[in-house]
């Protein structure tokens, strides 16, 4: 068992961690204007960066995603998407037949 | 000092069918469960969620722990998977700026600051008048951190109920509704060249550097979009 002091240390490191990008965003951006050329580039940034942990989610995936196959995973995913895209852009579909479908695969 | 108007429309941004709720509801109530399995507490896993309020960091810290891993390191780990957080703030923020609004706002705000509010907020912000566009941030936040708080101690009570395979069923929901949010904002060319680039790029660099994976393949993806979206007058 992991002593409850730890524990508590390593919540405190995490916050900080993850306020300092949060606080260095919010002081950043009182100099970029929307329209210039540097806040377009951070749009794109910040959108291929969450593509990038999104994807890593899917290929390397952390916790217990790690315990299914990545081909069923990948087949999910594809689907998924297909669902969405096919629906009209309904997000409440593909997110419940992720869920359903992934379960069954993993067992089938 | 709050709009309510403006923050009311941005709490209910959590009713409908377009729901950050679902997505939220799925990943922390599995991290609830993992917490759990970790050891954790129910205080320690509230103060997690509250304080820390990124999925992937909170995974990390989990994970890192069971291992046995340094303080420092758990630091170093965590600040890497999160600092995707400083562009997206960059990339929201000027949007919510007016000169009448306090700076105090902005600083504690940015702590909402997560892909699902995110998310909403790019997509909803034109909708509200420039100068109340603080409070209706401020709304979507406090619905998000909300629900992923209370969500965290359904996760964590009820974690012997889960099997395996119910959970993995969960953890894949995160990924799915985001990936799909994220073609629905595939309006423009550098942002689908960035969604696109930056999925393939990740798990690539991946297999060279797991912890700067993220940090390269965003810069490298997102300055290819940058600079093939100016070229196309977009």
């Amino acid at each position: 068992m992991v002593s409850s002091q730890i524990i508590i240390l390593a919540i405190i490191a995490t916050s900080i961690a993850t306020f300092i990008s949060r606080f260095m965003g919010a002081l950043t951006s009182e100099k970029v204007s929307v329209k210039s050329n540097i806040f377009k580039w951070f749009n794109c940034v910040a959108y291929s960066t969450l593509a990038a942990l999104l994807g890593r989610m899917i290929i390397f995936p952390a916790g217990v995603l790690a315990e299914s196959e990545i081909i069923i995973r990948l087949i999910v995913f594809f689907v998924c998407i297909a669902i969405f895209i096919l629906s009209k852009k309904n997000l409440v579909l593909p997110t419940i037949a992720s869920a359903i479908l992934l379960s069954f695969l993993t067992n089938f | 000092m709050i709009n309510s108007q403006a923050f009311f429309t941005g709490l209910k941004s959590l009713k409908g069918s377009r729901s950050p709720a679902i997505p939220l509801a799925a990943c922390f109530i599995a991290l609830g469960a993992l917490f759990k399995d970790a050891g954790f507490n129910i205080q320690q896993s509230v103060a997690s969620s509250l304080f820390t309020y990124a999925l992937p960091g909170q995974l990390v810290m989990a994970e890192s722990i069971v291992l046995g891993t340094s303080i420092i390191n758990i630091f170093l780990a965590v600040w890497l998977v999160n600092f995707r957080l400083y562009p997206m703030t960059v990339s929201l923020f000027p949007l919510l700026k007016h000169k009448s609004q306090p700076k105090w706002k902005y600083y504690l705000s940015c702590h909402f600051l997560a892909v699902s509010s995110w998310l909403i907020a790019k997509e909803g912000y034109r909708k509200i008048e420039k100068k109340h566009r603080i409070d209706f941030w401020i709304g979507i936040g406090t619905g998000t951190l909300a629900t992923a708080v209370i969500l965290t101690v359904v996760g964590y009570m009820s974690a012997d109920f889960f099997n395996k395979d119910m959970l993995i069923g969960l953890a894949i929901v995160n990924p799915v509704y985001f990936f799909c949010m994220m073609i629905g904002a595939m309006k423009d060319l550098a942002v689908s060249i960035s969604v696109v680039l930056g999925s393939t790029l990740g798990p690539v660099i991946y297999l060279f550097s797991a912890e700067w994976s993220l940090l390269f393949a965003g810069l490298i993806a997102g300055s290819i979009a940058f600079f093939v979206g100016e070229k196309n007058g977009k």
